[in-house]
């Protein structure tokens, strides 16, 4: 049928090139803003950390650091803060160690299939605690169970020590597997997590703070 | 009955190839219920299979095979159309076969490694050979590599015929949505120790995937579906199909923001991503209009040419696309705006909630109109003229649809408990998950899921049983 369009709105053309022109406009878009936030989101280096600049992803090194969470009146949400050097499994790292020790973190948590059942960054199974700031979590410090029930006496050793024999220190009925985690995946491990708690994250988990500092007190979370 | 698996009235290679494919999704959807139960038992039940099959492994497999019993069927369905769309044979099908195979064995052979090797050192050689332990693209390098080349054999195949046969819009669409499909892979393809990096385009597939190049597969699929079915007009279909594609890659491709509010990326994401994303539920709208639209039309026009009976020339599949219709609105579109905006997402990101939508979304977008297609390849492979439900079809459809929906609503009831609890109340700590999970809201909830995981399982038994007797069956009517 030659019968000729009686509207723009009923012809196949103008939505076909529609269709193209919006694809097309939302990719550039998504690719300009990647390239933005990519550069954003890449590793800072040592210097920064030295000299206090913040990134949102620091560099390895940042392990040699205390690391807090803390509420940001401006932000209006809490921000990791790092703080002074302390101390990662009884000695300072260097910038090729921590890059090493991280690249051996990252490795086994893909092999030992860690987001199949927790989530990092809030991705991943809702089967475990998100990992996102396990490192600050009141259960792991000083004042906290597990260093008492690993008998460890750093948060490090103590994180280690479970993660090499999870089903061993059990808190819940739901317990974390025997994954066959070596001392040496465990150190990388830890610094893997160390390194997460310090992403900027914009605020999640929210109010995780609050609880930190009801522990501190003496407080708990029972009912 | 096993008869019936042979593809008898086919002569059409590429559709002989298509039904190929269906059978293996179809295998993999039964592997994938039964991990799903065995994961969902785990909840409840913390030591079954403990440190023999652990949850990470069942969760591992009941993903994977989702995916890749649905990347089978949407490879099967682009076959059975690839001749009545450009009207020649499917060019270079011989090579289409072998990559049936390599692919059908690199699955087996992930598979069995997934499920007796469970986990690796710490080491790249894990990555390459065992798995990759990122949720849904798990799949090890090596194979990984084997799915580009059987991939790029099928998109051959496609292309091709494309080429040599009529060219017309739906076709244009499919063949270049797939070329994008197929190429986001890549982006899930290489490691990384920046975990935010690694989580920013691990987006790049996920997202872009299940919201922007499926749903334009899945419109494609309808668009073609309703031609085949219920004898749509193709210049309405095609006109829909355009604005289908401008409004979901309007807003799809941008809203992946919604992802990226969290993961370490910047804060504009929280405005780039509430804004398109909110957008996203639309052509979902539209879509399940449009459905249902054509249906009725079709039907008045046929009354008014005085015609008895149905349009419907395909009964079970013209019950699947409708479903598909309604499910992707609702779990995409509804589920997925529940928690799309930054000011919510903040407490439900990486609870119960989201495995809520994920499964209402997987099911009503792609399940439903997947296994629609299944039906059609049946009733072309037995060459029937009209195919009615009957009661199992009717069981399939019914008790599948409302096990996926019980158990969506249970999700939802543990994830707003859990964000209430342990996320607005608690601060998502070590504690404050597990008092959450022990509550017993949260635990009823686990039971209930796993009761209509059960309901699922039954109803996927009478689906099977149909698809394997059905054609048998229609082919006796009409003599
Ligand atoms: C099979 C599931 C499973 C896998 C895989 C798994 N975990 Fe766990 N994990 C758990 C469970 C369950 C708990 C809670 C244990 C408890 O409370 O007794 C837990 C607890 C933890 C904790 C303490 C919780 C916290 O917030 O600090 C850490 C840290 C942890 N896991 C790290 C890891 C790492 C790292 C990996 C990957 C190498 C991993 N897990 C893999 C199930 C798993
Ligand atoms: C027998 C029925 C089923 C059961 C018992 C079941 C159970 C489960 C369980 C326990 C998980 C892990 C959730 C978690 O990490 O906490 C899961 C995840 C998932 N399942 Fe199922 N499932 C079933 C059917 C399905 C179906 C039919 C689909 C889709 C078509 C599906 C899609 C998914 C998806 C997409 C995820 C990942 C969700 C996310 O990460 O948010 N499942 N399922
Ligand atoms: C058919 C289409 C869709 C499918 C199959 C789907 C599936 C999924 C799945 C499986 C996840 C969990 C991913 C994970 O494991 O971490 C998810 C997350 C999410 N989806 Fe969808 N989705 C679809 C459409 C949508 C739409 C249209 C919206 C918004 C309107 C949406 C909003 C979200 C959001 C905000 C999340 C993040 C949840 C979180 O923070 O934990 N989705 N989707
Ligand atoms: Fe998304």
């Amino acid at each position: 049928m030659a019968k000729k369009n009686v509207s723009v709105w009923t012809s196949i053309p103008f939505w076909r090139r529609s269709a193209a022109w919006v694809t097309g406009f939302a990719v550039m878009l998504l690719i300009w803003l990647s390239f933005d936030t990519l550069g954003q989101i890449s590793m800072g280096t040592d210097e920064d950390l030295k000299a206090g600049t913040t990134k949102r992803v620091p560099a390895p090194t940042v392990i040699n650091y205390n690391i807090d969470y803390k509420m940001d009146k401006k932000r209006g949400s809490e921000v990791p803060v790092i703080g002074a050097k302390e101390p990662f499994f009884g000695k300072e790292w260097s910038v090729e160690e921590a890059a090493d020790l991280l690249h051996l973190g990252k490795l086994t948590s893909q092999a030992k299939n860690c987001m199949n059942c927790h989530t990092l960054l809030g991705n991943g199974a809702y089967f475990a605690p998100d990992l996102t700031k396990s490192w600050l979590d009141p259960m792991w410090s000083a004042t906290g169970p597990m260093q008492a029930m690993t008998g460890k006496p750093t948060k490090e050793e103590a994180m280690a020590e479970f993660l090499i024999n999870p089903s061993q220190y059990p808190t819940h009925a739901r317990m974390m597997p025997n994954l066959g985690i070596t001392a040496e995946e465990a150190v990388g491990l830890v610094a893997f997590l160390k390194h997460m708690s310090s992403i900027d994250t914009n605020g999640f988990p929210r109010n995780f703070s609050k609880t930190v500092d009801q522990f501190k007190v003496g407080g708990t979370n029972a009912r | 009955m096993l008869a019936s698996i042979k593809t008898n009235s086919l002569t059409n290679e590429g559709q002989k190839l298509g039904m190929m494919y269906f059978r293996v999704a179809i295998i993999l959807f039964g592997a994938q219920l039964l991990m799903g139960l065995i994961a969902a038992i785990q909840f409840l039940v913390p030591g079954f299979l403990f440190e023999i099959f652990d949850f990470s492994v069942a969760r591992m497999v009941h993903i994977n095979a989702l995916v890749v019993w649905m990347l089978y069927a949407m490879i099967g369905s682009v076959y059975m159309m690839i001749t009545d769309e450009t009207g020649v044979e499917t060019v270079g099908i011989k090579l289409g076969k072998l990559g049936f195979w390599v692919l059908t064995a690199a699955v087996t052979v992930v598979v069995l490694v997934y499920i007796f090797v469970q986990v690796g050192a710490g080491t790249e050689a894990s990555i390459w050979l065992i798995h990759e332990g990122r949720e849904y693209i798990e799949a090890p390098r090596w194979a990984d590599i084997g799915i580009v080349v059987v991939v790029l054999i099928f998109y051959w195949n496609v292309f091709a015929s494309y080429m040599a046969g009529k060219q017309t819009g739906i076709m244009t669409v499919m063949v270049a949505n797939l070329m994008a499909l197929a190429g986001l892979y890549l982006a899930g393809m290489f490691f990384t120790d920046n975990i935010s990096m690694d989580q920013f385009w691990w987006w790049w597939v996920i997202h872009l995937w299940v919201e922007a190049t499926w749903e334009v597969f899945v419109g494609t699929l309808a668009a073609y579906a309703l031609i085949r079915l219920i004898g749509a007009k193709r210049e309405i279909v095609e006109m829909w199909l355009w604005i289908e594609v401008l409004m979901l890659f309007g807003s799809g491709v941008l809203g992946m923001g919604h992802h990226y509010f969290w993961i370490g990326t910047p804060e504009y994401w929280w405005e780039i991503g509430a804004l398109f994303s909110a957008l996203e539920p639309v052509p979902l709208i539209a879509m399940f209009v449009h459905v249902l639209y054509d249906w009725g039309k079709e039907q008045g026009m046929a009354h008014g040419r005085g015609e008895e009976g149905n349009v419907v020339t395909n009964g079970p599949a013209m019950a699947w696309i409708v479903t598909n219709a309604f499910g992707n609105f609702l779990g995409a579109g509804v589920w997925g705006f529940f928690h799309t905006l930054p000011q919510v997402n903040i407490y439900t990101h990486g609870t119960q909630f989201t495995a809520a939508h994920g499964h209402l979304a997987f099911f009503g977008a792609y399940a439903t109109i997947l296994i629609g297609m299944m039906y059609y390849g049946v009733q072309k492979a037995h060459g029937v003229e009209r195919m009615a439900m009957n009661f199992k079809s009717k069981m399939g459809i019914f008790l599948i649809t409302f096990g996926v929906l019980g158990m969506t609503v249970a999700l939802t009831i543990a994830g707003y408990e859990q964000v209430l609890v342990e996320r607005a109340e608690l601060g998502g700590t070590w504690n404050a998950f597990f008092i959450a999970q022990e509550l017993p809201w949260y635990i009823q909830a686990q039971l209930w899921r796993t009761i209509m995981g059960v309901v699922t399982l039954v109803g996927f038994i009478y689906l099977v049983w149909d698809l394997l007797t059905i054609g048998k069956e229609s082919q006796k009517e009409e003599v």
